[in-house]
């Protein structure tokens, strides 16, 4: 085991990675020589990784998945091998460049890696992409652990330049996010090739693009027979009364309860190995599909060669699969027994950190029985009590839209108290859009773009606003206010969350404004830097009054002692550099000394 | 057939179950397994309930531990533990840290924080509550709670050495902290497997 993960400096062994640390290790053996993506759960320790350990590949951030995929497109184009990262709804937004891209073909190797998420660990949606795939024609490969999302993204490479085709590398959250034992070996220089230009194969106007849609016909075709003999799809057959056809992840499950079941693991599931899968069927009694998500190769299965396949009926389109759910499809018979009950127990739901700038904002807001449209991020907790302050969400950016959206639709009298509430990361990604049509289509509501100066939610990244770039690198700092202002926005003010009274005067002053007007809320995220000194609110039982205001904070430091009736102060959670209990106590109870914390 | 050990490791997020369960599988690997082990990214590591599943044996499939079949659960946080224990296998045992952190809805008093010892013991579930409080106490250092449960959970886990578990410790481990971890690793191996109540 690599003691710091120092992957560069083990040129050949075992290293035990995990599915994105194995993306980005097959990425630099293979000579990927630029790699961009916008952070998303379960995708983003690929670029991290990269970023880390592969200087010897060009790495950044973008500010969305859309320019992340245009940039690779470009680069492509110039002859470099590029990886472009992404979670799944961040496929929809590279959905514009990936359609047409798939008609233009790559210069330098293309792979896309598009990170599922079923079971919603951490996305607001389900949506299987091997069907995104599929309609954009591209070619999808499935790895099923860390050394296949090694084995197959060198091999997406190959794919991608022999047969002129981007490839959409599909993982979900299990692969990504999965650590096993991963052989590795150097990495091979390959040369970029160098920008020829190419009017016919890079311009889609109607009268190449014709030309180059029968090109994908044909490439998918030949792929279909390619796949049949390529050792990405394999048999494996044992008991010929079961013939399981499985994917990704699945295949893991299916191996653990049914060892003794004929199986076709299918690493490449578009195009589809037909003639392969023709074999397979006709050397089984019973065909059953185990996949997770969608049928989509069940179905297409089914219509192809006509027969009575089982899949959806007997494993959940909805969630994960797991052992238990695979078991219970193709062995009910050998059950685990459960020796112990589930016990029912309070949730722990994720909570904002002790410290965290939002918490300021979602207070004022709840203080004043105002709510928000909201947004991705850390942010959308204020939805949870004690805020209560956010209720809707629909994708990066949409909270700016959404409000302006909810004032169209009534009338001025009937507004409800709602601001948009969006993180600097997620307007800089596509709120600024829905900003300027607020501007230009005369929306007079508030905009609260909550900068935290970090790309938070997903771990800690960098963005065009933080002055950093994905290597820590300094980069221009993009100026929010100067931003805004261009779009038109008269009304801006720039405001500690973290002072409440002024947070509080924002809101009231702004909203009451009658036209647009946008509060940046303004202070750095607790992982974006470390307090020079530590101290702890305290807490003083003589003055307390019991009214409990710390504790509808919902400060995770800050607990009830049921018996005493006074809050109890956390020492090892109090964050140094804040003091939200202290403005909140009525009685000046808690205290705390932040003289020479930052 | 092959013989796969399942642990799962719990606990809430910021405690370290990363680093513990990467831990457990470098032993494991130090003593010549194959493994395998789930991580959670994302929003749940936001205070939520935060759990890996570690799998080692000749050759590992599924990285998910099945329901019933887990060797050992090891909590670093009470409550946590008792969420996993239904996953435990006859013979199973649940390590558990003695850390209560109250979740939000506790806090803010819309649920009582159960009384765990009572629902473990009337649940049959065999459970050794390591004092690492104290151990780190002792040690003048709280970063090492993970590590004592560890010490604790290893003298159970069948198949892998002590000198792969102290291995796995000083790769993972930084060099400075490296004595004191080591120290609170033996002490936890210290502790006797006794199940509260009864004759286990």
């Amino acid at each position: 085991m690599g003691k710091k993960l120092n992957l560069n400096k083990e040129t050949s062994g075992t290293l035990f990675l995990s599915g994105n640390e194995a993306i980005a290790r097959g990425a630099w053996e293979c000579g990927v020589h630029f790699a961009a993506a916008y952070p998303g759960t379960p995708s983003t320790e690929i670029l991290e990784t990269i970023g880390e350990h592969y200087p010897e590949i060009k790495a950044q951030w973008a500010p969305n998945e859309k320019v992340a995929l245009e940039v690779a497109a470009g680069a492509s184009f110039a002859g470099a091998r590029v990886l472009s990262a992404m979670k799944h709804v961040g496929l929809n937004v590279a959905a514009d460049p990936l359609f047409t891209l798939s008609y233009i073909g790559a210069t330098g190797g293309v792979v896309v890696v598009s990170a599922d998420d079923p079971g919603m660990h951490s996305s607001q949606n389900e949506q299987d992409n091997r069907l995104m795939g599929r309609a954009a024609k591209l070619v999808i490969l499935e790895p099923s652990d860390s050394q296949e999302a090694l084995d197959f993204t060198r091999e997406a490479f190959g794919i991608s330049e022999e047969f002129d085709t981007p490839v959409l590398l599909r993982v979900t959250t299990r692969v990504c996010h999965s650590k096993s034992l991963v052989h590795v070996s150097e990495r091979r220089e390959v040369p970029v090739k160098g920008y020829v230009k190419d009017i016919a194969k890079r311009v889609p106007i109607p009268a190449n693009a014709r030309k180059m849609h029968s090109r994908v016909e044909a490439r998918l075709a030949n792929l279909s027979v390619w796949g049949s003999k390529s050792t990405l799809n394999r048999i494996e057959m044992k008991d010929p009364s079961i013939g399981v056809i499985t994917s990704g992840i699945s295949y893991q499950y299916v191996k653990e309860v049914y060892p003794e079941a004929s199986i076709l693991k299918l690493g490449m599931t578009n195009p589809l190995p037909w003639e392969l899968i023709g074999d397979f069927i006709s050397r089984v009694s019973r065909v059953v599909v185990i996949e997770e998500g969608e049928p989509y190769l069940e179905e297409s299965i089914r219509s192809r060669f006509l027969i009575d396949a089982q899949g959806k009926s007997l494993v959940p389109i909805e969630g994960e699969l797991s052992p238990e759910l695979v078991r219970e499809a193709l062995k009910p018979e050998s059950a685990v027994p459960h020796p112990f009950r589930e016990a029912e127990l309070p949730g722990r739901p994720p909570t904002l950190c002790p410290g965290c700038p939002h918490r300021g904002a979602f207070h004022t807001l709840a203080g004043m029985k105002f709510s928000s449209t909201g947004d991705i991020g850390c942010y959308t907790l204020g939805l949870m009590p004690p805020y209560n302050a956010l209720e809707t969400v629909v994708c990066m950016g949409a909270a700016v839209g959404v409000l302006a959206g909810i004032e169209k639709a009534l009338e001025p009298g009937e507004m409800p108290k709602l601001v948009a509430a969006i993180g600097e990361s997620t307007f800089i990604h596509s709120g600024i859009t829905g900003l300027i049509d607020m501007v230009y289509n005369g929306n007079t509501g508030t905009v609260m773009i909550m900068d935290n100066s970090l790309t938070a939610m997903t771990g800690g990244q960098q963005n065009p606003a933080t002055g950093k770039d994905l290597r820590g690198e300094p980069t221009p700092v993009l100026d929010l206010v100067e931003m805004v202002r261009a779009c038109g926005v008269k009304r801006i003010r720039v405001v500690d969350p973290h002072d409440l009274k002024e947070m509080k005067k924002a809101l009231q002053e702004e909203y009451a404004a009658p036209e647009l007007s946008v509060i940046i809320t303004r202070r750095p995220c607790i992982m974006a830097y470390k307090p020079l000194r530590k101290t702890v609110a305290v807490h003083d039982p003589a003055k307390c009054v019991h009214c409990r205001a710390c504790i509808r904070l919902g400060c995770p430091a800050i607990s009830w002692d049921p018996e005493a009736g006074v809050p109890l102060i956390s020492e090892m959670h109090c964050w140094p550099n804040c003091n939200l209990c202290v403005q909140v106590c009525p009685v000046g109870a808690l205290s705390k000394d932040l003289e020479g914390v930052v | 057939m092959s013989f796969t050990t399942n642990i799962i490791l719990c606990g809430t997020g910021g405690q370290g179950i990363l680093l513990a369960s990467e831990v457990v599988c470098a032993a494991a690997w130090n003593s010549g397994f194959d493994v395998k082990k789930s991580e959670v990214h994302g929003m749940a590591q936001r205070g939520g309930s935060v759990s890996s599943h570690v799998r080692f044996g000749d050759k590992v499939c599924s990285v998910l531990v099945e329901q019933g079949t887990a060797h050992m659960i090891i909590a670093l946080e009470k409550m946590e533990g008792l969420r996993w224990a239904h996953f435990l296998r006859p013979g199973g045992r649940l390590v558990s840290a003695d850390i209560r952190i109250n979740p939000m809805t506790v806090n803010t008093g819309a649920a009582v924080y159960p009384d765990i010892d009572a629902l473990v013991s009337d649940g049959g579930i065999p459970c050794t509550e390591v004092p690492v409080l104290s151990i780190a106490r002792e040690l003048d250092n709280f970063k090492v709670v993970n590590v004592a449960l560890l010490g604790a959970a290893s003298t159970l886990i069948e198949g892998i050495s002590l000198s792969s578990w102290e291995k796995a410790i000083e790769e993972r481990v930084p060099q400075k902290a490296l004595a004191v971890n080591m120290e609170a690793f033996n002490r936890g191996r210290a502790v006797p497997h006794l199940t509260k109540g009864t004759a286990s």
